[in-house]
């Protein structure tokens, strides 16, 4: 069976200044996969994934998204962008509007969807993730948690093909990091190809179809969690499990 | 010094006249603090552009205003436009425009730039342009913390307007010398300009602070 591959980088290579970041990265998500990627700070891994988005240009190397090579010098970006939805460590609502206005901004303004069906689309998401109540509320008034399955349906707005998540429960109270596993655990069983940051290993294990470690920016090891997780193939892997279990 | 009561009389017996003195000022500040926010906004896009033609050109423009006392500008634009049959005011609003807008063109780049860069990457991972992004996400957030400086600017620029009294624009500082050395008396009609500034600058910070308040619902 080969499944439909939704992500797809070859020997990517991003440096700044001096600084080589990501170095011969090779990776392909296939369609509702979930791919946690794990590595210690500063090892590329928030890189990696705005080089999915194109946040940030790679310098060398393809990036491959559903089939098509994304060139950004000839791409428009921003049509290849609400494809993939990102969501951020700290959340980056929009605190001028409120959380129905936040969820509504993109689809209304980039789709020109019309602002009645856009309310619509946005109820039915913030009634997913379990906030249609705050529909109205400012996101100063919000818990983190909450921010976050706002930042989450605003992303999902767009309908994107593709979520990124960057240590998106790593800014939480404790308690509050379940909820937004949670509704990206309902994500991801509802087949949304997902690429996530992460240091929650529970997740990484209950949810990832693949594990992907990274070091000093290569990608050391790839494995089914269970297989990483237990059975490391390398070294660096077994160092760096040990340090965070 | 005047006595009390003496001052009373003059200021009730120059109401008239100071009304409409007043109105010319807060013309004056008003018009042209509007021009220099547009003017202000346009250099602060130029300054933060990354395009390096561009930001030479606002920071020209910039050394040229803070560089030079602005009853200079005022003067030069009284003589450049009034040849161009322009009127006092309106020689006297564009001078103090473009004072004002550099002033105001820091402000706002001040204030898009504390703006989290957090705000611009959410904007563009949900396919928004930069532009769009700018518009719609960056500048009410920056216009809204732009506002205590603006306020500041505003008084200044009110203060300022003052200097139009020297190209003839017969505002508030204008009628108060004219009327002090007319009628022997400067330092009574100088005392109730003062006074005149002062309910001005009173009431302009009443009303940004009201503005404050309302534009804060968010926070
Ligand atoms: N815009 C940038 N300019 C310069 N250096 C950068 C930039 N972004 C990241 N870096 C550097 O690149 C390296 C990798 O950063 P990256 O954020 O991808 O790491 P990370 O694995 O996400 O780390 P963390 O777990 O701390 O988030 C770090 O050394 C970082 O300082
Ligand atoms: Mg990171």
């Amino acid at each position: 069976m080969s499944a439909k591959e939704m992500i797809r980088i070859e020997k990517l290579n991003k440096s700044f200044g001096d600084l080589h970041v990501l170095k011969d990265i090779d990776m392909t998500v296939n369609e509702s996969d979930v791919v946690v990627l794990i590595g210690a700070s500063g090892s590329g891994k928030s890189t990696l994934l705005r080089c999915i988005n194109f946040l940030e240009i790679k310098d060398h190397g393809k990036v491959i998204i559903e089939g098509e090579e994304i060139d950004p010098s000839t791409h428009n970006l921003n049509d290849v962008r609400q494809n993939v939805g990102m969501v951020f460590q700290h959340f980056n609502l929009f605190p001028h509007k409120t959380v129905l206005e936040n969820v509504i901004e993109a689809p209304v303004h980039v789709k020109k969807m019309s602002r009645k069906q856009a309310v619509e689309e946005a109820k039915v998401l913030l009634e997913k993730v379990g906030l249609a109540d705050k529909a109205d509320e400012y996101p100063s008034r919000l818990s983190g948690g909450q921010k976050q399955r706002v930042a989450i349906a605003r992303s999902l707005a767009m309908q994107p093909d593709i979520m990124l998540f960057d240590e998106p429960t790593s800014a939480l109270d404790p308690e509050l990091v379940g909820e937004v596993l949670a509704t990206m655990k309902e994500l991801a069983n509802e087949g949304m190809t997902m690429v996530v940051v992460t240091h929650e290993m529970g997740f990484a294990r209950e949810v990832a179809d693949w594990v992907v470690y990274m070091h000093d920016g290569y990608i050391v090891e790839t494995g089914k969690p269970n297989e990483l997780f237990d059975n490391p193939k390398e070294e660096r892997t077994q160092e760096f499990l040990s340090t965070i279990l | 010094m005047p006595s009390i009561q003496h001052l009373f009389e003059v200021f009730i017996s120059s109401y008239d006249q100071f009304f409409h003195a007043t109105w010319l000022t807060l013309k004056l500040t008003v018009v042209s603090i509007f021009i220099a926010m547009f003017i202000g906004l346009f250099f602060a896009l130029l300054k933060i552009s990354r395009i390096a033609v561009l930001e030479s050109i606002a920071n020209f423009y910039i050394f040229i205003v803070r560089g030079t006392p602005l009853i200079v500008q005022i003067f030069i634009f009284y003589f450049g436009l009034t040849e161009l049959n322009m009127s006092d005011f309106w020689a006297a609003t564009l001078g103090l425009a473009f004072h004002n807008g550099a002033y105001i063109a820091e402000i706002f780049r001040g204030a898009i730039q504390s703006i989290e860069k957090g705000q611009m990457e959410a904007g563009r991972s949900l396919g928004m342009s930069r532009t769009l992004t700018m518009r719609r996400i960056i500048l009410p957030q920056a216009f809204r913390r732009a506002l205590p400086p603006l306020g500041n600017q505003f008084i200044i620029g009110l203060k300022d307007s003052s200097l139009a009294a020297f190209i003839g624009v017969y505002e508030i500082f204008n009628l108060a010398t004219t009327q002090g050395s007319e009628s022997f008396d400067s330092m009574t009609w100088l005392i109730i300009c003062a006074i005149y500034y002062l309910i001005l600058v009173f009431l302009l910070t009443l009303l940004v602070s009201y503005m404050e308040r309302r534009l804060a619902v968010s926070d």
